[in-house]
């Protein structure tokens, strides 16, 4: 009778480790099909929510923004490390494009097409877009590239492991290595500063105010009436990454 | 000027037309050119392995056991390349355990060790075992010790233990097939999956590198067994060389219309990124490309081989076409990886200029160093080969398991 129950009770031990086990293998098994469906899930976006609009034709290609970027936020002063940048796009008469940024725009700008060769010109200021289904969050293997709940991409430079995936995924080039501390760093919207309530740098130093960034969320922000009221568009819509950067009078030469 | 930055003021004036001011140097260099190399060689060795063990290709059976130590000579080696290439080497176990699982490099130390633990080990491991306990007893010193210490103390070499021996090996190769096509469609996917990068995001990207994994691996298990048999003076056995020969021109020829198909398909559509590409393909990468991958890694095998499988001339002619093909494949293979990662990276994703890249002779990325951890596998393998000869084993058919 002893052995019975003895057997009996090995038995139901037998049968709900089997049946712990197999928990646990199918609910091991299903992460990694969540795990494919990032850029596929609709963004989060509850509360404050950061977005960035530039309008192209205020901008005077001072290079304020980049110089103040790199003060603000001790990015190396070499030319090869910048979060925030500006182009110099001159589309000539015979529709060859120019594109330059010498030192990011930092300097100032001269135009080295003549005059009479240029259709049009314009400056194009570039930084993180903070997506919302970015790119380089999907890819980090470790998660030190994460999305603050205001939706601003950041990064944990105590975390980073110096993969340099993310800079390979951003398909907007806004990524460097720290020659330094070996780890990414990147545009966090000043996130010391908005946190204080301040704007940005870059959006504080523009003398013609040609960026602005606010909480997308609330219709009567300045970004959400920009938006608005603008012919607004993203860099690389196709990729559908969710740039939460918006640029008025944005020509398709840029990329 | 600060001397850590010489290098990247030198690429500043290569720079060929626009880039984004952060791409002027690459992120991913020489390291991880050898990574998908390595892990393909793994992953192509375990495949030809398998061959003569699930697929029943008998006259492979002299290259089963050189393939499997083969391939665990260079899975021991793969994780290197990656680990010193990170920018803070010694955070590397954060990818195990902190995986962040949106990732596709996440979980490539889980691949790993899976394939090195389970598959691998477990494989070798089974072969091997009533062998180590009967070389344990012949051999002195510290060879028999280590006899002793990897049998595990499984001590039993009665028939009805080798036959479990081999029917659990069995199984562990039905389920390497599957995990070897893993472990390197994932390293494709890992590239292929950067929609960023129009180089590197196709869909083929994983089948591609699946099967230039198997070239690779077939290639250098080939090397190999040519080469042991010549360092013992042994005869080669010819029906199995011409064998390895013959699906090393199977699998190039599918490898290679994979990857004409891959282009063509990227001609024919010709999307926003076509007009750098091509001006990549017929530009900077014009000799890795169409000289080192195609004509080298490429026709010149298939006309080689495919030569081979209608004209047989004297064994030592046939011999040493085999041995130069074989290089070539290898060399054409490691063009391959090169011109995906490194080509991938040598064009501006604004799609308006090109970075240039120059390898360095010295340090961690340089290619003294990258040359060293092609090395070490080959050392290891010399070391497993003493260690394990497959020619001293007894000779026993493997049970088939049908």
């Amino acid at each position: 009778m002893k052995v019975a129950k003895e057997n009996q009770s090995r038995r139901s031990f037998l049968k709900n480790a089997g049946m712990s086990v197999g928990a646990l293998l199918v609910t091991s098994a299903l992460p990694p099909f969540n795990a494919i469906l990032f850029a596929a899930n609709k963004p989060k976006g509850k509360g404050i929510w950061y977005g960035i609009a530039i309008d192209i034709e205020k901008c005077i290609g001072c290079g304020n923004c980049a110089k103040t970027c790199k003060t603000e936020n001790d990015v190396p002063p070499e030319p090869f490390f910048f979060r925030s940048w500006v182009e110099q796009y001159t589309i000539k008469n015979d529709g060859t494009i120019k594109v330059e940024s010498p030192n990011g725009g930092i300097d100032g700008f001269t135009q080295s097409v003549p005059d009479g060769e240029i259709e049009k010109s314009f400056f194009v200021p570039k930084m993180c877009n903070h997506c919302a289904k970015s790119p380089c969050v999907q890819v980090c293997p470790v998660g030190a590239t994460f999305e603050s709940p205001e939706g601003v991409v950041l990064v944990d430079d105590t975390y980073c492991i110096g993969c340099r995936y993310c800079v390979q995924a951003c398909p907007y080039g806004c990524r460097y290595i720290h020659p330094t501390k070996n780890v990414v760093d990147k545009c966090t919207l000043c996130y010391h500063r908005l946190k204080k309530g301040l704007n940005p740098a870059c959006m504080e130093n523009c003398p013609t105010k040609a960026r602005i960034s606010g909480d997308l969320n609330d219709p009567e922000s300045e970004v959400s009436k920009f938006i608005k009221t603008k012919n607004v568009y993203v860099l690389k819509p196709h990729l559908n990454t969710g740039s939460k950067l918006y640029y008025n009078a944005l020509n398709q030469e840029v990329r | 000027m600060n001397p850590q930055f010489e290098h990247l003021y030198q690429a500043l004036t290569k720079v060929d037309g626009y880039i984004y001011p952060n791409e002027i140097e690459l992120s991913w260099s020489i390291l991880i050119v050898l990574y998908p190399f390595i892990t393909g060689l793994v992953a192509g060795a375990f495949i030809l392995a398998s061959l003569e063990r699930v697929f029943n290709v008998k006259s492979l059976k002299p290259t089963y056991v050189i393939a499997l130590l083969t391939a665990f000579a260079f899975m021991l080696v793969a994780t290197m390349p990656l680990i010193f290439h990170l920018g803070q080497p010694l955070r590397f176990w954060e990818i195990m355990i902190t995986p962040h699982l949106t990732s596709a490099m996440a979980i490539f130390g889980f691949v790993y060790l899976w394939y090195l633990m389970v598959v691998l080990l477990l494989e070798i491991w089974f072969d091997y075992r009533a062998d180590m306990v009967v070389w344990s007893k012949e051999a002195t010193g510290l060879k028999k010790w280590l006899y002793k210490i990897f049998s595990l103390g499984i001590s039993d070499v009665s028939p009805e233990s080798r036959r479990w021996d081999d029917k659990l090996g069995y199984i562990v190769t039905v389920i390497g097939i599957p995990s070897a096509f893993l472990l390197h469609g994932y390293v494709g996917f890992i590239f292929g999956s950067i929609k960023a990068n129009p180089w590197w995001s196709t869909v083929m990207m994983p089948v591609i590198f699946l099967f230039s994994a198997m070239v690779s691996g077939i290639a250098l298990v080939m090397l190999v067994f040519m080469i042991v048999n010549y360092i013992r003076k042994q005869k080669i056995d010819m029906l199995c060389l011409d064998t390895i020969a013959k699906y090393l021109f199977y699998i190039i020829i599918i490898d290679f219309t994979l990857e004409s198909l891959d282009q063509i398909h990227r001609f024919y559509e010709a999307e926003e990124s076509f007009e750098i590409i091509s001006l990549l393909m017929s530009g900077k990468l014009f000799v890795t490309l169409l000289i080192f991958q195609v004509l080298i890694g490429m026709i010149i095998p298939v006309i080689s081989l495919g030569t081979m499988q209608f004209y047989k001339p004297k064994e030592k002619i046939r011999q040493g076409i085999y041995l130069v093909t074989g290089i070539l494949v290898l060399v054409g293979i490691f063009f391959m990886r090169w011109n995906v990662v490194i080509g991938g990276q040598l064009f501006s994703k604004s799609f308006y200029g090109f970075t240039s890249f120059k390898l360095a002779l010295i340090g961690p990325e340089g290619f003294l160093m990258a040359s060293i951890w092609l090395i070490i596998p080959f050392l290891i393998l010399a070391f497993l080969l003493w260690l394990f000869p497959p020619w001293k084993k007894t000779q026993e058919e493997h049970v088939s398991v049908e």
